[in-house]
């Protein structure tokens, strides 16, 4: 048996069916972001987890020029050290049947006997290379999908300038290779980018490396920090040309993992939290409206002896059930989402099996999280239920107090029509709801700016690297310093017409007990195709001594123009020098440290020396070119300019048309939400006086005016406001985004404005159809008959 | 109803000493009681008689708990309701008090009989929510809503609600304001059953002089205060009164 306050419960849950939906969906749209983000932040964590302890991922890496085997005897002495394990890799070039362009390929050893002990490599298919066959190898598995490689195929790699033949016998994954990314690359792409795993004992003899190693990886007994391991691993390869050892933390791999799960820990707090205010708020509007509605109602339950509590209960358990009622939908939605969110995550982070996380832990938090919106939404109607003297409750309310609006006052009276003065008044009566009604409307546009803007910075980052600061078609990085002979190299190569010498050399920088191991790059006064670019998009001058950094690496290592910092070479004869930072330079990719070349020449003590290339092409030549380029022996890496804005060009494709439009779903929820249930609130409080106007002969369409006027002024004023906040909160997010690999501009294309407007007028269209639907159906004398 | 003043069988269920009432409404403050002293005999029949704005309503809001009064002193059965607090009034009206109004206020999304169970289930001895219906001669309409009754059945599903939890007091305002005097009449032949049959003490406020010929006791108000005052040698039956 029900009781009958719980009927009445039921029935005006039933009556005003559309509002609470409308609030319910937005609920639901929140918790269904709140859940997908924890479920797909746990299940990364997790497989992220159990998969490199399963696979012993290494805690340190470090690479050097070539350190004799003796050495691997002392590396599990480091502080901290569990086990160690050294392997021979290389970067070479790729020629892959069927594409024209050279492929960026690392080869890296198996040991000749058992697995790797660190860094464990799981066979996707075929088998593992016999060591008694130097062409054998395996292959990534995305790289090998990328191509459509079958086992059995074949791909050849320039190895100390003789063309070797790979034959394909398995495919693998590694969790060094969770985000296959080649250095320099903003996104991975799986053509572009192939591991090789090899028999230790060729790879050796290929490079010249028997009896030796050049890759370290440690693991770290639990508990243990790096640093220590660190210090000590750089100090025991420096006469081995160490290069410098960076903790699991900055491997490139692992890095992409982490940001992209602090990206989502952020997406669990913040969206979640925007829409559920958001609820509370519309919250708040119905059941005020409930309640002034219920005025009479509410005093005769008094009068009859129902008390404060069981009424404000009563009110409460309106606002519980829709937000409940959105949770359960919401919880649903999440889970669905996180699924569809893992499968993308699956097309870019590779592990050998996923596991979904899914706890009890996320339902009772997303059932809190509605719990706390809906009573935080029903607080100010239980107030005033509770504060409703029964008796000043059976008599009808006094008439509202209206004041002659603002624009009136400022003169403007005359031009103003009686409805449009209704609509003033009405608006600047309640200032508060006006405000939060903006408010909440302003928060779907600046979710659509949000969306959009993000990809429109993304995309100016592209065209400035592309267009401004790297305006070669070919980058080529070689594998030691070379001279000028290589220059000519390049330079004969039918169809090069431009080549750009770049200098750069391993270096670690050190102010204080802090430090960064980059390159120092020398960049010619007068380049034309790679060149040093600031905030304004103009080079930048070079000073003949000092060292320019990237504003980031400025703040990583706590230094300011005219600050002195230690400058240690990783590479030659390893000098040391003091130098002064001359300037900062706001660029957008990686961290570097620029010098003007003599000066870089003099502090190395080196001649003429160039650590790669930029080239600009033919493009008509392209293919001729990358074929010789695919010859050279110097020749370690080739990045396209070309390849690299086609891969962002896919990733823009596959990516956000998906995002947009669940953004812009998550945006109309919102719009549609909030100026739904103004306009309805908006009905019912003047459904009498549209209904007096009616009778004394107003057309519908003026009384039109007096409802839909209110939520055009005040999506107007949302639009504006909107714009701003999507604006401030790019910002927020680029400033928090921001890190060693890139920095995004921030930047807006009017585009996103018009788009992020449209869409909220779009909701407000809609909305108002809706109530105007109900409005043609207001029954004049019903209306006029009873007391309000 | 029959004989002279017999329904009231001595004692007070309510004493009222030097009320006085004022209260803001918008920007203005009204006073509206002025000064005023009545007695609820048990078991009685009163009429409370005056224009709109005399006051009355506010009289039968403090004689019902549902108001405190400015100043002077309220007495249920020797309590003091002037000092109750808001929980002790809330149970006073729980237990003591059925309330009719002139607008009914029934709730609407309720049906007749679950309106008067609204009442019956947060009391302690209550007549079944369908005999409630039955003395206001609705048993048939049990489920229909206040929207698909008369004017009359809506006041009389409201006299059933609140004699459903067997009140002492019995306070109706207006009960017949804002009907025509066919149905009206039916009302108030109602509230004679309830309080003849069951010995509710009941008290109506009306402008309509006619209806206090049905009254053991008639108090006039003005302005705020008690202009007349007197007892009805014999109650009329509601069944004959004109207006």
């Amino acid at each position: 048996m029900i009781p009958a306050l719980d009927r009445k419960l039921l029935r005006d849950l039933w009556r005003l069916r559309s509002m609470g939906l409308a609030i319910a969906v937005v609920v639901a749209s929140g918790i269904a972001l709140l859940v997908a983000s924890l479920i797909c932040f746990d299940s990364l964590e997790t497989t992220r987890d159990r998969y490199y302890a399963r696979h012993e991922f290494g805690d340190v890496f470090a690479n050097a020029k070539r350190v004799p085997r003796w050495v691997a005897g002392s590396l599990d002495e480091l502080p901290g050290v569990d086990r160690a394990d050294t392997r021979v890799t290389a970067g070479v070039t790729l020629d892959v049947p069927g594409t024209s362009e050279p492929v960026n390929g690392r080869l890296i050893s198996l040991p000749d006997s058992g697995r790797p002990v660190l860094n464990g490599v799981t066979l996707r298919s075929g088998r593992w290379p016999d060591p008694g066959r130097a062409e054998e190898a395996i292959v990534n598995e995305r790289f090998a999908q990328g191509h459509g490689l079958e086992l059995g195929d074949q791909v050849f790699a320039v190895i100390n300038g003789r063309r070797q033949r790979l034959e394909i016998v398995g495919t693998a994954l590694s969790p060094e290779y969770v985000y296959a990314i080649a250095g320099g690359d903003l996104l991975p792409d799986p053509t572009r980018f192939g591991v090789f795993w090899m028999a230790r004992r060729h790879l050796a003899t290929a490079f010249d490396m028997e009896g030796g190693f050049n890759d370290i990886s440690l693991s770290l007994a639990e508990g243990a920090a790096p640093e220590p391991a660190i210090a000590e691993l750089d100090r025991l390869l420096e006469p081995y040309g160490g290069l410098g050892a960076i903790p699991r933390a900055q491997q490139i791999s692992h890095w992409y993992l982490q940001n992209e799960m602090t990206g989502l820990r952020g997406m669990a707090l913040l969206m979640p939290m925007i829409f559920l205010g958001i609820a509370a708020f519309l919250l708040n509007v119905v059941l005020r409206r409930m309640v002034a509605v219920q005025r009479e109602q509410i005093a005769v339950l008094k009068a009859i002896g129902y008390s404060n509590l069981r009424l404000g209960l009563h009110f409460t358990q309106w606002a519980v059930v829709v937000s409940v009622l959105g949770g359960i939908l919401g919880i649903a939605l999440g889970a669905l989402m996180s699924a569809a969110m893992l499968n993308l995550y699956m097309e870019y982070f590779r592990f050998p099996d996923l596991i979904m996380r899914w706890s009890w832990g996320h339902i009772l938090a997303a059932l809190l999280a509605c719990g706390a919106a809906s009573v935080l939404g029903a607080a100010a109607a239980v107030k005033s239920v509770v504060r409703l003297p029964p008796a000043e409750a059976m008599r009808p309310a006094a008439p509202d107090t209206f004041r002659v609006s603002l624009l009136e006052r400022l003169g403007l009276k005359r031009w103003l029509t009686q409805p449009l003065r209704m609509v003033l008044r009405n608006l600047s009566r309640r200032p508060a709801r006006a405000a939060m009604s903006v408010i909440g409307i302003a928060f779907s546009a600046s979710i659509m700016v949000l969306a959009s803007a993000a990809m429109d910075s993304f995309e100016e980052l592209m065209q400035l690297q592309f267009n401004v600061v790297q305006r070669q078609d070919v980058t080529v990085t070689f594998f030691e310093p070379e001279g000028r002979a290589a220059f000519y190299e390049l330079a004969s190569v039918p169809g090069v017409v431009e080549v750009e010498p770049l200098n750069g050399a391993s270096a670690r920088l050190r102010n204080g007990n802090r430090n960064r191991q980059v390159g120092i790059q020398a960049l010619q006064p007068d380049a034309r195709l790679q060149r040093v670019v600031g905030a304004d998009y103009q080079p930048v001058r070079f000073d003949r001594t000092g060292l320019i950094l990237s504003r980031k690496l400025a703040d990583v290592l706590g230094v300011a123009p005219g600050d002195t910092l230690r400058v240690e070479a990783l590479q030659g004869t390893r000098p040391e020098r003091d130098m002064v930072v001359s300037a900062t330079v706001d660029d957008l990719m990686g961290v570097s440290a620029y010098m003007e070349p003599a000066a870089l020449r003099r502090f190395l003590s080196d001649s003429a020396t160039m650590s790669g290339a930029a080239l600009g092409i033919d493009p008509a030549a392209r293919d001729s070119v990358y074929a010789a380029l695919k010859g050279m022996p110097v020749v370690a890496g080739v990045a396209l300019q070309h390849a690299m804005l086609e891969s962002f060009e896919t990733f823009v494709a596959e990516n956000m048309n998906n995002t947009m439009a669940i953004n812009l779903l998550f945006a109309m929820v919102i719009a549609f939400g909030v100026i739904y249930n103004t306009a309805r609130i908006s009905l019912s409080e003047r459904s009498r006086e549209l209904a007096s106007m009616r009778v004394m002969g107003f057309t519908r369409a003026e009384i039109g005016v007096v409802l839909f006027g209110e939520l055009a002024i005040l999506t107007a004023a949302a639009i504006p406001v909107g714009l701003g906040l999507g604006y401030s909160m790019l910002a927020g997010m680029l400033a928090a985004y921001e890190t060693e690999l890139f920095r995004m501009p921030l930047v807006t294309e009017p585009g996103t404005f018009a788009w992020a407007s449209a869409a909220v007028v779009v909701a407000m269209g809609l909305s108002a159809a809706v109530v105007r639907h109900k409005l043609n159906r207001l029954d004049l004398v019903e209306v006029l008959k009873t007391r309000e | 109803m029959n004989g002279n003043g017999s329904g009231a069988n001595g004692g007070l269920a309510v004493s009222m000493r030097d009320v006085t009432k004022v209260y803001q409404m918008g920007e203005v403050e009204v006073h509206a009681l002025r000064g005023v002293s009545v007695d609820l005999e048990v078991g009685g029949f009163l009429v409370l008689l005056g224009p709109s704005g005399s006051g009355k309503s506010t009289l039968l809001n403090i004689l019902g708990g549902l108001d405190v009064p400015t100043s002077g002193q309220v007495l249920y059965r020797g309590q003091d309701l002037t000092r109750a607090d808001e929980g002790e009034l809330t149970r006073y009206r729980r237990r003591r008090v059925g309330f009719v109004f002139q607008f009914y206020n029934l709730i609407p999304s309720l049906n007749a009989r679950e309106n008067v169970e609204l009442v019956t289930e947060i009391s302690d001895d209550p007549l079944p929510a369908q005999e409630a219906l039955d003395i206001v001669g609705l048993a048939d309409r049990s489920s229909h809503f206040p929207s698909q009754m008369s004017g009359g059945e809506q006041q009389r599903v409201a006299i059933a609600r609140a004699i459903a939890k067997r009140p002492d007091i019995l306070l109706c305002d207006e009960p017949t304001g804002a009907l025509d005097i066919t149905t009206g009449i039916q009302v108030l032949e109602a509230l004679e059953r309830v309080n003849r049959d069951y010995g509710a003490t009941t008290a109506i406020i009306t402008h309509n002089a006619a209806i206090a010929t049905i009254a053991d006791r008639v108090v006039s108000l003005a302005d705020g205060r008690i202009s007349r005052q007197h007892v009805n040698e014999t109650r009329a039956a509601a069944s004959t009164i004109q207006w």
